[in-house]
């Protein structure tokens, strides 16, 4: 049988993991698919080259589907997200001159936002000069949750610090040269400020909105609409994949093909530690996060439309783009559900009942009743309390 | 009197400032004589990422040029994006519905960025000059890259027949013939079977 071949970009983070094991794994090639993976040099790279056509697929930030579709990247080409490549898997990295400062004001080290967050704020109001922070794109998760976490310990983002865009493997170097005093990335590109001992970890992305997505599998609508078989079987492909990685028992393999030069090109135990949640955050100490990344269970695969909904509230927020019914409308059609519920049907996956959900509602985790069977949910919504109601976005 | 019909494009067109961005000191430099030699005098090359902020406030372009391998693309994008220098928002490449000019700037690996309001048909010959030199850049790279690994070949299949004179006895035409034979009924290069019988001979060695 011949396969077809999908050519996807990818980043060198652990959460393009479910693209490269669905194709060294066999998932892809079960599907009749091979995936000729890319690794690329920015995430403005694979936007435009997923524009063009270079690639059909890509490992993509979240929020960049809806940036396009709001008219915020240079191609007048409509983008959307077929599905979530996991939850968490980011950091909040501060340097150790930083760290002793935040400590002075109070900080622990058990990576509570709440607490390093006020601590943070204390520490950038009584320094002389303005602190800059890095993310890794304008329209990344790490931007808004970075920017959300500040507004919420008392930091005004853009007024009290700087925040600038570096690519993920520029900024353990940036940090140690002085050039920023922080920054919210992926692993394991705090890990590797953390080992070479230039950073601390203060807090994790799986705290400060707990279940939520990062990247997506995203890609032109008409590349879904041309090629709707292949599509599905790419995302039974990266289900089988998520499913994969999400044995404790596959995860020394994950990470040893992680580490591989042409992925990540990093020691297989520091991968493994992203993987695991068992994170080294400076000074010797470890950590075991909860759900630190979450490549399948707790609906974490699921594009919840109500998540497009809360990236456009941010990009409203920060002065991005216009309120209106039509932006509201055009950042919720980014994400595409029903193609993933369509694909899956035939394996009888549990799904939630709905696209959308009020993040906060949910404290514990809990098993919902589906015509599949039972669908575990855990812990949703901001580390402050905030619920965030898609319906009333603003 | 008519003036000659250049100058009447020059007056018409006061020289547009260009800045390159290009960690690659040489493709930037083939680049910059490129335009110069189009007759645009106020080219600007940045090799160091960090000059890049001085740069543009004393450049003022209007017109920049970034190759897509550059890892920081995505920081000067924002960069662009918050300065003050290019005064007005910038739009990538030259007309967001010229999605053919946008595919050959992607396909030769450079993506441009200009100020808003510029008229396509100024800011076209500039990314087609850079174009057609990325391309030619391309080219002489992959050249070069085909005459090392030739040159490597030549090594390993003069290694490989010495090993075969050597045990087996043979001269040297012969030890060729037999490589180039193989080489030919596995359907193989011949650098291969020579890198191969290389691997092999070192396993058994004593």
């Amino acid at each position: 049988m011949s396969q077809t071949i999908i050519a996807a970009g990818f980043m060198p983070l652990t959460d393009s993991m479910l693209l490269v094991v669905a194709e060294q794994q066999g998932f892809a090639a079960a599907e009749g698919l091979s995936l000729r993976l890319v690794r690329e040099t920015s995430w403005a790279n694979i936007r435009d080259r997923v524009g063009v056509g270079h690639f059909d697929v890509a490992h993509m930030l979240a929020p960049m589907p809806i940036a396009a579709n709001l008219g915020l990247s240079p191609l007048p080409v409509p983008f959307i997200a077929a599905m979530a490549l996991g939850h968490g898997g980011n950091a909040v990295t501060v340097s150790l001159d930083l760290w002793a400062q935040m400590i002075a004001h109070g900080a622990t080290d058990d990576l509570d936002p709440a607490t390093t967050g006020l601590a943070l704020a204390a520490a950038v109001h009584a320094s002389p000069r303005r602190l800059r922070f890095g993310v890794v794109h304008q329209d990344s998760s790490h931007n808004h949750e970075l920017r959300y976490w500040l507004a919420a310990s008392g930091v005004v983002p853009d007024r009290d610090v700087e925040i600038v865009v570096l690519p993920p493997p520029l900024l353990p170097d940036a940090l140690a040269s002085g050039a920023i005093d922080g920054y919210c990335v992926g692993e394991p590109w705090g890990g590797v400020a953390v080992r070479a001992g230039h950073g601390r970890i203060v807090t994790t992305k799986s705290r400060i909105w707990r279940s939520s997505p990062d990247k997506v599998l995203g890609m032109r609508a008409a590349w879904a609409d041309a090629n709707p078989d292949t599509l599905a079987a790419l995302i039974r492909a990266l289900h089988n994949a998520a499913l994969w990685c999400s044995a404790p028992a596959n995860l020394p393999e994950a990470a040893r093909i992680m580490a591989q030069p042409q992925f990540l090109d990093q020691p297989a135990d520091l991968v493994g530690g992203a993987l695991t949640g068992h994170l080294a955050i400076g000074a010797g100490a470890t950590r075991q996060v909860e759900r630190f990344y979450v490549p399948y269970a707790g609906a974490a695969n699921f594009p919840w439309k109500s998540h497009a909904v809360w990236f456009y509230a941010q990009m409203v927020r920060w002065g991005q783009v216009q309120a209106s019914p039509q932006n509201l409308a055009l950042a919720a059609a980014s994400f595409r559900p029903d193609l993933y519920r369509a694909a899956l049907a035939p394996l009888g996956v549990p799904m939630p009942p709905d696209d959308y959900k009020i993040d906060g509602l949910i404290t514990k985790p809990l098993e919902l009743a589906t015509p599949a069977g039972p669908l575990l949910q855990f812990p949703d919504g901001f580390f402050d309390g905030t619920r965030f109601d898609w319906s009333a976005p603003l | 009197m008519f003036a000659p019909l250049s100058q009447n494009a020059r007056v018409n067109q006061p020289d547009l400032s260009i800045l390159i961005i290009d960690d690659n000191r040489i493709r930037a430099s083939i680049i910059e004589e490129g335009l110069r030699e189009a007759g645009y005098n106020r080219v600007a090359v940045v090799v160091d990422i960090d000059a890049v902020a001085r740069v543009v406030e004393q450049v003022a372009p209007d017109v920049v040029m970034i190759d897509l391998e550059n890892p920081n693309r995505d920081r000067l994008e924002h960069f662009f994006s918050l300065s003050r220098a290019l005064e007005r928002p910038i739009a990538m490449f030259v007309d967001r519905s010229d999605t053919s000019s946008i595919e050959a700037a992607v396909a030769a690996g450079v993506s441009a960025y200009i100020v808003d309001g510029l008229r396509k048909e100024r800011v076209k010959p500039i990314l087609d000059m850079a174009i057609s030199r990325f391309n030619a850049f391309s080219a002489l790279k992959r050249e070069l890259q085909q005459a090392r690994s030739e040159l490597e070949d030549r090594k390993v299949i003069e290694q490989a027949k010495g090993i075969l004179m050597r045990s087996r006895n043979i001269s040297e035409a012969e030890a060729h013939a037999l490589l180039r034979k193989t080489a030919m009924n596995q359907n193989k290069r011949m650098a291969d079977i020579a890198q191969s019988l290389i691997t092999a001979a070192g396993l058994l060695e004593p």
